[in-house]
């Protein structure tokens, strides 16, 4: 996996509360099976008004956010559903980081895996960040994961909490699956033992 | 031995190996796959040189894409063709056990599960879907994952969590009997918001939820996610033990008394305590209606379309204006006189047997209103042979209802059953967001019963005073 370190970029602001995954990516874009090229799906209801032309409002559609890599949005980003589409699409469209101040679950732990780092802030400050974009459309933040800290332009400093094992990965690129790898004595050892305890949920699911 | 909650109950057994900053290694004990979230995952074991560490506890299945028509014509489109395809050849290349589309077993992932009896009290159960928090009814800790944790349970069974809160919802007294599961679930939902379970599992509860039937606990814990929670769960009882008893994948007969006596200790200890806890009174609890683009959107069907201006903070009141916008819906309108065009009643939340009893006796002897569209969608090839069996697809036939092949179908509209631009829907399924069941459709979630009555009159309508 990519690892995540310091980063700066534009940033796009969405503002929604509880924006779906089902709204990040249209299911017709789930029929793939591929991770890549995903960002012609993204947002791919709200980009385009009902005849099919560039809704003016939508921040896709502004050409400098073309290469904005910072989602600035609101409270329960990523509800519904689990497809990991929605933040392979955000990841193909050049999106790095998501700033709200609160996310679903499952779309949170997808993000991790696919090196987006999305941070939780008060929304006193989601707001102010707001009001930044709103005043220059190309505000840009820089967000260092180890300081743990998101800077403006202007110097003003923002602190964030994330898990350490969480920040410790993004840091590394670590890969998580090599990681639980490296106990596999231990499953085994869990596994022998469970068997004792309660063999019935060993027994092979057969047709 | 401390006192512990259900959850607690489960969660210590599981885990492998936890570190001194609570990052816990959680052994899964079944994984469910669907053709949708898991070409990835496997593409990704692949690259890797990796193997499943135990297929046997893995069962695949197409749902998501399978056509509800005639099977014998196979499927039409080439990008839903291509991905069942695929999971055959993925589950054949790693001696997983898949149920084709034409294998009577076959059907939503989260209906098959259960009812094939490898849903058992006291497992760890994930898939790639946010709905298999179904499978917590049985006093199971089951949550929904993305790909790359599909690839990670595949390859070591395990998977690298942290422990979330506890919430318990308890719902007092009695529903009338007119309401259901469905209905208790959205006023749930109602009351703690969309996001209002972030972080927790959440333990069902009350005399109301006990008296559910296994069906009504499965409907109930697969709307969790819609309240934010990952893991909604019951504990077992009689009514748990009596449904999977026999089950083709069951505990076999000389582990059942064994497997039954460490499934009775599965229950919440007197005096432990939750991280939060909500209460209903189930005689509080009209059906439900929804009237926005989101669960929480909800009204009781004796009720009206909100005003936005009625809320004081102004995400909400955009967020309303917003929804209602998209459903062309104007405030103060009764929720009983919004017409419909379309009614869906399927998907892994209400497509079991009893849903479709239910659902049959209001069309019983009725037929479905000039211009509205009614479709039947069982959960599965044996919950469609067993309705026949009883003669449900007659009754809905009857009433001009289409009776269809099993599938996830429109609850997302990943096949061909979707709803037109414009189109506005009884749904019973589980989520009204914008598009859901096709670009432009407008979705209102009800329970099966409220479901058919508004197929049979054109508009929603209270079915505690209906005949």
């Amino acid at each position: 996996m990519e690892s995540f370190t310091t980063h700066t970029g534009r940033v796009a602001p969405l503002d929604r509360v509880d924006v779906d995954t089902d709204q990040i990516i249209p299911k017709q874009y789930l029929k793939t099976i591929h991770r890549t090229g995903l960002k012609e799906g993204l947002f791919a209801d709200w980009r385009h008004l009902p005849d099919g032309s560039p809704d003016p409002n939508f921040f896709m559609n502004h050409p400098q956010y073309a290469d904005a890599t910072i989602l600035l949005t609101r409270d329960n980003f990523g509800c519904g559903s689990s497809r990991e589409h929605a933040p392979w699409a955000l990841l193909d469209y050049g999106i790095r980081a998501i700033l709200a101040p609160s996310f679903a679950e499952i779309f949170y732990n997808n993000c991790f895996q696919n090196s987006i780092l999305p941070i939780v802030l008060e929304a006193r400050d989601i707001q102010r960040l707001f009001d930044h974009v709103c005043a220059d459309d190309r505000f840009e933040l820089t967000i260092d994961l180890a300081a743990q800290t998101i800077t403006t332009p202007q110097n003003s400093t923002f602190r964030f909490s994330i898990d350490p094992f969480r920040k410790q990965c993004l840091l590394q690129g670590l890969d998580a699956i090599g990681l639980t790898l490296q106990r596999e004595q231990a499953i085994a050892d869990y596994e022998a033992r469970r068997t004792r305890d309660a063999p019935w949920l060993f027994q092979d699911l057969c047709s | 031995m401390a006192i512990q909650t259900l959850f607690d109950k489960i969660w210590a057994p599981h885990v492998v190996h936890e570190g001194s900053d609570g990052t816990t290694l959680l052994y899964i004990d079944r994984h469910l796959i669907h053709e949708v979230t898991s070409p990835q995952a496997f593409e990704g074991l692949k690259l890797a040189g990796r193997r499943p560490r135990r297929p046997g506890a893995t069962l695949a299945v197409p749902d998501h894409n399978v056509p509800t028509t005639d099977r014998s014509l196979g499927i039409a489109d080439p990008l839903s063709r291509i991905q069942i395809q695929t999971l055959e050849q993925h589950c054949a290349d790693f001696g997983i056990t898949m149920f084709s589309m034409h294998d009577v077993r076959q059907g939503i992932v989260h209906v098959i599960g259960p009812e094939q009896g490898l849903t058992l009290p006291g497992m760890t159960i994930v898939c790639g879907d946010s709905h298999t928090s179904t499978h917590g009814a049985f006093g199971a800790l089951a949550f929904g994952i993305g790909t790359s944790e599909v690839e990670h349970v595949l390859a070591t069974q395990c998977l690298i969590q942290k422990r979330p809160r506890t919430m318990e919802i308890r719902v007092d007294g009695h529903v009338s009997p007119h309401c259901s599961a469905k209905d208790m679930i959205l006023a749930i939902i109602g009351t703690i918001g969309t996001a209002g379970g972030t972080g927790y599992v959440v333990e069902y509860t009350g005399e109301a939820i006990r008296s559910l039937s296994m069906e009504g606990r499965m409907t109930l814990c697969n709307m969790s996610i819609e309240g934010g929670a990952r893991a909604g769960m019951i504990a077992p009882d009689e009514t748990t033990f009596s449904y999977i008893k026999d089950r083709p994948m069951a505990p076999p007969a000389h582990l059942w008394t064994q497997a039954v006596h460490q499934w009775e200790e599965l229950r919440t200890d007197p005096g432990a305590a939750y991280d939060r806890v909500v209460t209903l009174q189930g005689e509080d609890i009209a059906p439900q209606v929804t009237w926005g683009t989101n669960p929480g959107m909800v009204a009781g069907v004796d009720g009206v379309v909100p005003d936005p201006r009625s809320f004081s903070d102004a995400e909400t009141r955009d967020a309303t204006a917003r929804a209602l916008d998209y459903m062309a819906l104007t405030p103060g309108t009764a929720i009983v006189d919004i017409p419909i065009d379309r009614v869906f009643i399927g998907s892994c939340t209400n497509s079991r047997i009893e849903d479709l009893r239910l659902a049959a006796s209001y069309f019983q002897g009725k037929r479905v209103a000039p211009g509205v569209q009614a479709m039947v969608v069982p959960g599965s090839g044996l919950v469609k042979k067993q309705a026949e069996d009883e003669g449900l697809d007659a009754v809905f036939r009857a009433a001009g209802a289409e009776w269809r092949e099993s599938g996830c179908s429109m609850c997302l509209a990943m096949n061909a059953d979707v709803l037109e631009p414009g189109e506005r829907c009884a749904s019973t399924s589980n989520r009204n967001f914008e598009g859901r069941q096709g670009k432009g459709g407008r979705t209102h979630l009800v329970s099966p019963a409220m479901a058919a009555a508004a197929a049979v009159t054109g508009h929603f309508v209270d079915i505690r005073h209906w005949a």
